[in-house]
């Protein structure tokens, strides 16, 4: 579904990737993991067509699509979905009608009718109690003081809303007590099929107990430097970085 | 002849074609004489700075319209509110339109000025209020004045609810090579009434319309004023609005200003304070574009304890678009207690375009929560990352954006069919369909 070949990106003239290989097949679970600054967010940004990075080598696509001439919406509507680190705060826009422009707009870029009302109350209804969110919540401003795990809950019941292809998550875990790490990745859980895939960036294995992955690849430096599968997960809990890191010195 | 000799010299025969009670011959005789003296504003005053009429007043506008124009209303439909009944004064190049208006006289009055001026049942409330709260030191409220004779007369007597929306509608219709038309409008809302009204200035054709209108609102105590300016003319179209408020205790005046077209608009918006425990609220959005001006000088005046006013002003300007904001806020000694919060915030969408925000505080009471703020931005880039990665694209998520910086004035509107119809206009502005509103 997702491949990446060589992938070489730059800001400003700092590269950060340094030459990325990664397959992901329908169905299955990556972890990217890896210390701070080692380019996960990058990443994560690059495929989703974030224009404040250049790629200066190599191709991303989807489905066998090359996706670096798309725009972020048209890759949006073609099933790209990024839950952001930092979700951003959008004062007077609502969850409900930021919600009903997302939808609505990708409805139209595949050519289909502008979703009826009922339907999307009733959308609305059912995943925002998949990711047991407060009602009251939905028409407040977008991520406007909402604390740290609500932004990445309410990033999940977008995610769930869009029901992507290949849904990205970045440091999703970050913010968010047990409990609603529970309900978080019980939503992701719930969201996948054999038809979509999902790529977890985190620093921590914690997330990686509730969602479990097939394959775990180790980031650094803008280098994947190592993949296996779950225990690598486990292993990096226990010894740290610095193990691989001397690997590859 | 340029434009002040013209006008100058046409007051005599102006004052001998109408036929109104002779008082207000002195009342206009000083009007035209300050007039006289001031001339137009030029950018040498402190107040007119960044606007400059040398432009406008270079064409040769005719100051008394020759022929009287008809327009069907299927022409002019879509100015006004359609889903719901409104009473109508609509003037067409200055003169009154009984074919498209709608006026009342039952229980309160909704009719002309022209009327009020000649009849004696109204000399009470214009010998009371006439000119009473306007400047009479300010050259174009002045010039108004010396040529007052048509306009809205509302008077909303004590514990009256107006039951439907005012529409005061002025038309041009390119029947002149150039016009200049000075409507004159009085609102007298009385102890406890209600009134909503909406104000528009529409031109319907290319060619130039000077207006300079003069509002005169005066809010009893406990009155409720809810007035909409709406402003979103062809591109030879420009205006001066002077509007003068004066409020009684516990009364709450709201004006909204939609400034979204024309070629040079100016709001003069005054508010005097004359009774303790009220609240005036001044709220407006401006969205240009082309070489459109738009100027906001707005003043509150707080004399009395316990008042409190609120000023929301957004302004989004593209291309060579200018906008001026200027804010004084006057806070008398006996002001104590007083509530003044004062805020612009305004989106350049172009490296050409300008605001110049100017917001002044001038405060002599010590027991005061006063403060203003001023902010000059772009549409935030992350936010639009934001979105497009959700799949709405780039235009209509800049749209999105600005509909929900205008929100908070938006949602001021009260009532609901022109609410919706100032969404989609902005819609219209923006260039994008979106479906839903904010």
């Amino acid at each position: 579904m997702l491949s990446i070949k060589n992938l070489h990106a730059s800001i400003g003239d700092k590269e950060i990737l340094k030459g990325i290989n990664l397959e992901v097949k329908a169905g299955e679970v990556h972890a990217i993991m890896g210390p701070n600054g080692a380019g996960k967010s990058t990443l994560s940004a690059v495929i989703a067509g974030n224009e404040n990075y250049e790629v200066t080598e190599g191709t991303v696509s989807l489905d066998g699509e090359d996706l670096e001439e798309l725009a972020p919406e048209e890759r949006a509507h073609k099933g790209v979905f990024l839950s952001f680190q930092y979700p951003v705060e959008i004062p007077g826009v609502s969850v409900t009608n930021f919600m009903r422009a997302a939808i609505n707009e990708t409805r139209k870029a595949k050519g289909l009718e502008e979703m009826a009302a009922s339907d999307m109350l009733k959308l609305i209804r059912e995943k925002s109690e998949l990711l047991e969110i407060d009602r009251k919540f939905l028409s407040r401003s977008l991520n406007e003081g909402f604390s740290g795990g609500e932004k990445k809950r309410n990033e999940i019941f977008q995610m769930a809303m869009l029901e992507p292809k290949l849904a990205i998550l970045d440091e999703t875990d970050s913010g968010l007590d047990i409990d609603a790490l529970r309900i978080v990745a019980n939503g992701v859980n719930k969201l996948k099929s054999e038809k979509n895939a999902v790529v977890v960036i985190t620093h921590y294995q914690r997330l990686l107990e509730y969602i479990v992955p097939d394959f775990v690849h180790v980031l650094l430096d803008g280098k994947i430097v190592k993949s296996g599968d779950a225990s690598l997960a486990l292993e990096l809990e226990e010894r740290g970085y610095d193990w691989i890191k001397a690997e590859n010195r | 002849m340029d434009l002040k000799e013209k006008l100058v010299s046409s007051f005599m025969a102006f004052e001998e074609r109408i036929d109104v009670h002779s008082e207000l011959h002195d009342v206009r005789t000083s009007a035209i004489k300050n007039f006289e003296n001031k001339g137009f504003p030029t950018k040498k005053e402190e107040a007119w700075k960044y606007t400059s009429l040398n432009a406008i007043l270079k064409n040769d506008f005719t100051v008394f319209p020759k022929n009287e124009t008809a327009i069907e209303f299927k022409e002019v439909k879509k100015y006004f509110l359609h889903e719901v009944d409104t009473f109508k004064l609509v003037f067409i190049d200055g003169v009154f339109s009984s074919n498209l208006s709608s006026t009342t006289h039952e229980g309160i009055d909704v009719c002309l000025m022209s009327s009020a001026l000649n009849k004696p049942k109204y000399k009470t409330v214009i010998d009371t209020y006439f000119n009473q709260i306007a400047s009479k030191d300010e050259s174009l409220t002045s010039l108004n004045t010396a040529f007052a004779k048509e306009g809205a007369y509302i008077n909303i007597p004590k514990s009256k609810i107006a039951d439907k929306p005012i529409e005061i509608m002025y038309f041009s219709t390119g029947s002149e090579a150039a016009l200049m038309v000075q409507p004159r409008n009085l609102v007298v809302v009385g102890e406890n009434a209600h009134v909503q009204i909406i104000e528009r200035h529409q031109s319907l054709s290319e060619n130039p319309v000077l207006t300079n209108s003069v509002t005169e609102i005066y809010a009893q105590k406990r009155a409720i004023v809810d007035y909409y300016k709406i402003q979103n003319d062809e591109s030879q179209a420009n205006l001066v609005d002077n509007t003068y408020v004066s409020q009684q205790k516990e009364s709450h005046v709201y004006v909204h200003t939609f400034s979204f077209g024309g070629n040079i608009t100016r709001n003069n918006l005054n508010f005097y304070h004359y009774g303790e425990n009220l609240t005036s609220t001044l709220n407006g959005i401006t969205i240009i574009g082309d070489k459109q001006h738009v100027d906001h000088y707005t003043l509150v005046r707080h004399s009395q304890p316990n008042c409190e006013s609120f000023q929301d002003y957004k302004g989004i300007f593209s291309d060579r678009s200018t906008g001026v904001f200027n804010g004084k806020v006057y806070v008398e000694k006996d002001a104590q207690k007083t509530n003044a919060f004062q805020k612009s915030n305004n989106i350049l969408l172009s490296d050409k375009a300008t605001i110049n925000a100017k917001p002044q505080l001038e405060i002599f009471a010590d027991d005061v929560k006063c403060s203003h703020g001023c902010t000059v931005g772009q549409l935030d880039e992350t936010a639009l990352f934001y979105m497009q990665q959700r799949g709405i694209p780039e235009k209509e998520a800049k749209a999105l954006l600005m509909y929900a910086f205008s929100n908070s004035v938006i949602e001021g509107i009260k009532i609901p069919e022109l609410k919706q119809r100032i969404t989609k206009i902005i819609a219209n502005k923006l260039g994008v369909k979106i479906g839903f509103d904010l």
